[in-house]
């Protein structure tokens, strides 16, 4: 009999030892195999994209707007250009709310508003992305009369939202009170102080905050596919020259961008991957490993980041 | 000259006394403004929910509850403007119930390990590449199903379990195949769908084991628990509210999870009950169908679609993070050192 037979009550043993470290054994073999079991479609994704991406790949690809269906050649520039105009409005929409959001959600944790704050982002965290979607074609696509940028750039913004307020939180959390207590003593008002003091304390975090929103967001294709729509002839600079050339005051040209339907990379992926021609799934090949490279990378960057703070911080 | 400067001057001395005094106090504005933004949160989820109501208030009154049912013989006719919802619903609840069945063992498994039992130095890289996995956008997903997974996994596996199991007295309607060629199916909608929700399961859970106190597993151990025994039935009834709030955060994942699904699902309106057959679910009607629904009752019937996935997805996820929060309640603030 060993030590432990008096607490057989408490553990529920009913083997003996040898038994009961068999079955500890094994069960601690199985959590192992089950990690290593997750890891394989990860590496199994990244390599296999990487391998075709890397083939189908080339300048073209970035610099072309597309060619008719079945025709060799071209890229997918408007995409890309569209990415950009989503990524850069989705942040404009939702950087501001958050932050604020993420001060009050770090400063007054446990009043019913506080609380309501915390609950309802992550809520909303878990709503359907396409959800999201159908709220704002109903929204402001109705509204508008068409699709547009500006509607796929607002429900980027709503899923980015989430994220933003928590890693805000969580970097507002970890500036130590003592700085903002020596500013709130000096007179300094409760917005000066948050402003100038806590907020470019927490700053490179909440760089953190937006990067890791914006990966998730620029990876998003169900809530573009009634909003931004799709594009093919999508450009910039055709775009500006015209408004220019009519005599549009810098403003007027940048309303008329942003109310034209949009394309992104993953929506051209999409589109392209259910087509039966061959280049056009080559590029969608290329452009799930420009957007997988994208998002990973700002993952890795942005965590990478936070580990390094929190240890300062700490420190 | 003389009076017209002094009264610029006294103009200016005034006008920075009130902005002075305006910003001085500007916490009113400050207050006003996040007590407004984190109102905004709440206000957004009601009015994600009173848009979609309104807006499928015509398909509501003309199909009513007729609309959810189970029927056989649910019918999807955009000419005829008759819908009826039940072949996606199914298709939601099926495919995100096989993927709970597959990644609950295999993510609170990795939540032990990495909480658990995984070396220090390893614990942050594989915690990392979880979460990699979980941000590798869903089109990406969907493009290596189409091309890679449903040929080389899902088509065998498919013909495999529809010859052994297919004829099942009970279960045998699964798995009635054969399986498409393609083997785009209900199937592979589960297994990807599998695939993406262990990270968030797994990183919750090891997040409720982290969270439990060292006493509990140094008591277990002084009464002579082996490892196993102290993870099972010490520290798993411990956390369970939270495991089971990782759980219920994964199936809100899982019903909502929309581009990989559409893409490997096969997009078929059928009435077959089998895993083996191609499918739709609730959010790939709405990606394929809505962008071209012309009657206003097509979109009307897939804008109630979204709302029915809205709402279940909010009470999944309240329910969730009320089991999660609830760990964190009880656990005194000692922590683990």
């Amino acid at each position: 009999m060993n030590a432990s037979s008096g607490s057989t009550h408490f553990i529920r043993a009913r083997r003996g030892y040898a038994g009961r470290r068999i079955v500890n054994a094994a069960m601690l073999v199985f959590t192992g195999l089950t990690t290593m079991l997750a890891l394989v479609p990860l590496f199994w994704i990244i390599g296999y994209v990487v391998y075709q991406g890397g083939r189908h790949i080339n300048l073209a690809f970035f610099t072309q707007l597309p060619t008719p269906p079945g025709v060799e050649g071209g890229g997918v520039w408007n995409a890309i250009q569209g990415t950009i105009l989503l990524v850069i409005l989705s942040g404009i929409f939702a950087i501001p709310p958050g932050v604020l959001a993420a001060f009050y959600a770090a400063y007054y944790p446990n009043t019913p508003l506080g609380i309501v704050v915390r609950f309802s982002t992550d809520v909303l965290a878990g709503v359907p992305s396409i959800v999201i979607g159908l709220f704002l074609y109903a929204l402001v696509v109705v509204a508008q009369g068409h699709f547009s940028g500006l509607a796929g750039g607002i429900a980027l913004a709503i899923l980015m939202l989430p994220t933003i307020i928590r890693t805000t939180e969580e970097m507002l959390k970890l500036v130590p009170p003592t700085l903002r207590e020596a500013s709130l003593a000096l007179g300094a008002p409760e917005w000066k102080t948050s402003l100038q003091v806590v907020l470019p304390a927490a700053g490179n975090g909440l760089i953190t905050g937006f990067l890791l929103g914006l990966a998730r967001a620029s990876g998003e294709t169900a809530p573009l596919l009634f909003t931004a729509l799709g594009n093919e002839w999508f450009d910039f600079a055709s775009l500006v020259r015209s408004g220019v050339e009519t005599g549009l005051n810098p403003f007027e040209v940048f309303i008329r961008i942003i109310e034209q339907p949009v394309d992104s990379l993953p929506l051209t992926l999409w589109k392209y991957a259910q087509q039966p021609y061959p280049e056009r799934i080559q590029q969608a090949w290329a452009a799930a490993l420009v957007l997988m490279g994208f998002v990973l990378a700002i993952n890795i960057a942005a965590r990478l980041w936070i580990v390094v703070r929190a240890r300062r911080m700490k420190g | 000259m003389q009076k017209s400067q002094t009264a610029v001057r006294t103009f200016l001395e005034n006008f920075r006394k009130r902005a002075g005094s305006i910003l001085h106090h500007g916490d009113r504005i400050w207050q006003l403004l996040t007590v407004g933004m984190g109102l905004g949160v709440a206000l957004l989820l009601l009015g994600i929910g009173w848009m979609l109501w309104q807006d499928s208030a015509d398909a509501r009154t003309v199909f009513g509850w007729s609309f959810l049912l189970p029927t056989a013989d649910a019918s999807w006719n955009p000419v005829l403007e008759h819908f009826e919802a039940w072949p996606f619903i199914y298709g939601t609840l099926i495919t995100s119930a096989v993927a709970l069945l597959m990644a609950v063992p295999i993510s609170i498994g990795i939540g032990i390990f990495l909480a658990e039992l995984c070396p220090g130095w390893l614990r942050l890289p594989l915690g990392w590449m979880l979460e990699l996995l979980a941000s590798i956008p869903s089109v990406v997903f969907g493009l290596w199903g189409i091309f890679v997974f449903l040929p080389e996994v899902v088509e065998p596996l498919g013909s495999f379990l529809g010859a052994y199991l297919g004829g099942l007295p009970l279960l045998g309607a699964l798995f009635a195949g054969p399986i498409p060629a393609s083997g785009a199916s209900r199937l592979a909608a589960s297994l990807i769908l599998t695939i993406m929700i262990v990270p968030t399961i797994s990183a919750v859970t090891r997040d409720v084991f982290l969270a439990i106190p060292r006493s509990q597993r140094e008591a277990a151990f002084a009464l002579g628990a082996t490892e196993w025994e102290t993870i099972s039935q010490i520290l798993v009834p411990y956390g369970l509210s939270g495991i089971l709030g990782a759980v219920i955060l994964g199936l809100g994942r899982a019903l909502g999870e929309t581009m990989a699904v559409t893409m490997v699902i096969g997009n078929s309106i059928s009435s077959a009950v089998s895993l083996l057959k191609p499918g739709y679910t609730m959010s790939s009607i709405i990606a394929n169908e809505f962008a071209e629904a012309v009657s206003p009752l097509h979109s009307q019937a897939l804008i109630e679609i979204g709302f029915l996935l809205f709402f279940v997805t909010l009470l999944v996820n309240m329910a969730a993070r009320f089991m999660v929060w609830q760990v964190a309640r009880k656990t005194p603030q000692e922590g683990r050192g």
